[in-house]
């Protein structure tokens, strides 16, 4: 009876404390946190399996990147200043749950779009991959040309670049200048965004050092650098999507590591309410007992 | 100069030893030979390099002028600084030679000669002979052509 006043007396003010969880709340909890932790575990192999996979495949697609790129370095090809159509690809995927690989590409896209833009220069974007899409389309919708999906569930081949590429030309739309925005791998724990440049036909052939390169026709630069745009694409692609299994081998260990404390945490909640039941139970048969 | 330029590409290996550049010539070429999937050579010394290209078939050795060309169906010889020469059959492709005799030859599939056969060959050149005569649309057309144009360069190089 005492026991019962004294309920009735303090109930009114703990009546903004939340009540203590029952025991079938935390099992449900623990319970449901122990299924994620699984499937967070199981999604870091995969992760793990692919990022091995298309590291070993990087090594010569990074050749051939750098090989594609040389003679632009080489002969220091810029491109003039007052030009006024720019592209930007931005290479990215379909799939979330790998940190910030997609923010950070779109965050540097909009950077550019917005000094481009500010600069008075037309800027139109490729997105290679649905998560840049969902980012960019609402605040810079109008200045997308091309969206790609289905990108990052199986590994890029050259096919997958000559088709972006393909498109890209036959969207008739004239670039002077242009990057590509990518994720570069740099070891199993990091990346970089990056930014490469892409070079027009035009840019290209009038560029100054362009004159020691002997016997060129129109024809034949065009055809190289059509294919140069392809390879360029096709080393971001690599890039990318070994950037991005690596992220995402991180971000689920990371969180099944979270989850792993959190079962623990609520395992000692949980043994500390069953206790607190028992103590309590025990106290009710006592004080029963007792005012017999 | 530009007589001696355009006379050192037509007739590279008889004027190896009469070029008239003021400095001497590079002593070593530095080749790099990949496919999207595969490397052969990363920026390797080798003696001359044979090409072939759209607009016909030469040789690279150091010092060669820079040029920038498109490679069509054909077989490439590498002979390296000891004598040996390999070859490999390339489907397509861009070669680049820079001004400091860097040689890059991307090709869009590569792959050596041994590890092609004959008889596949000429079976799919057969097969794309007879896909000419039916064909009439004008993608398919240029498709089945430049499948020819493989083939036959396969059978010829086998042969």
């Amino acid at each position: 009876m005492f026991a019962r006043t004294s309920a009735a007396v303090f109930l009114p003010q703990c009546g903004q404390v939340r009540n203590m969880a029952t025991l079938k709340d935390i099992t449900i909890r623990l319970k449901s946190i122990k299924n994620i932790q699984k499937i967070t575990k199981s999604m870091k192999m995969v992760a793990a399996a692919k990022y091995s996979r298309a590291e070993r495949s990087l090594k010569p697609a990074r050749v051939y990147g750098t090989g594609t790129m040389a003679l632009y370095e080489k002969a220091e090809i810029k491109a003039p200043e007052d030009k006024n159509k720019h592209l930007i690809i931005g290479v990215s995927s379909d799939r979330g749950l790998c940190g910030a690989i997609h923010s950070s590409v779109a965050k540097a896209m909009k950077r550019e779009i917005a000094k481009l833009s500010g600069a008075g220069k037309e800027v139109m974007i490729v997105n290679v991959g649905d998560k840049l899409r969902g980012l960019l389309y609402r605040t810079h919708g109008k200045h997308i040309l091309i969206n790609c999906k289905e990108v990052g569930r199986k590994p890029p081949t050259f096919m997958d670049a000559s088709v972006i590429a393909t498109e890209l030309l036959d969207s008739g739309y004239e670039f002077d200048q242009g990057s590509i925005v990518f994720n570069r791998f740099r070891s199993v724990i990091s990346y970089k965004t990056d930014e490469k440049p892409l070079f027009s036909l035009d840019t290209v052939a009038s560029s100054e050092n362009m004159g020691i390169y002997d016997d060129i026709d129109a024809d034949v630069l065009r055809n190289y650098q059509e294919f140069a745009l392809v390879n360029i694409i096709y080393f971001g692609l690599k890039e990318s999507t070994t950037s991005e299994q690596s992220a995402r081998m991180t971000a689920m260990d990371n969180a099944s590591k979270n989850a792993s404390e959190m079962i623990d945490k609520l395992t000692m909640t949980f043994n500390r309410t069953r206790q607190a039941v028992i103590t309590k139970e025990l106290i009710e048969i006592i004080s029963g007992a007792a005012a017999l | 100069m530009m007589a001696a330029k355009f006379l050192l590409r037509r007739a590279v290996p008889a004027l190896r030893h009469a070029r008239c550049y003021a400095d001497a010539p590079a002593a070593q070429m530095s080749f790099t030979f990949a496919s999207p999937t595969q490397v052969f050579f990363k920026e390797a010394s080798v003696k001359q390099i044979d090409v072939p290209t759209l607009t016909g078939a030469f040789g690279i050795l150091p010092a060669h002028v820079p040029t920038l060309q498109v490679l069509r169906p054909g077989v490439v010889t590498v002979f390296n600084d000891d004598g040996s020469s390999t070859k490999y059959f390339v489907s397509s492709g861009s070669v680049t030679v820079n001004a400091d005799s860097s040689v890059q030859l991307l090709a869009e599939e590569a792959v050596p000669l041994d590890s092609l056969d004959l008889t596949t060959a000429k079976a799919n050149l057969e097969k794309a002979q007879s896909e000419l005569v039916g064909v009439s649309d004008e993608a398919a057309r240029a498709e089945v052509l430049i499948s020819m144009e493989a083939s036959e360069a396969i059978v010829k190089a086998l042969e």
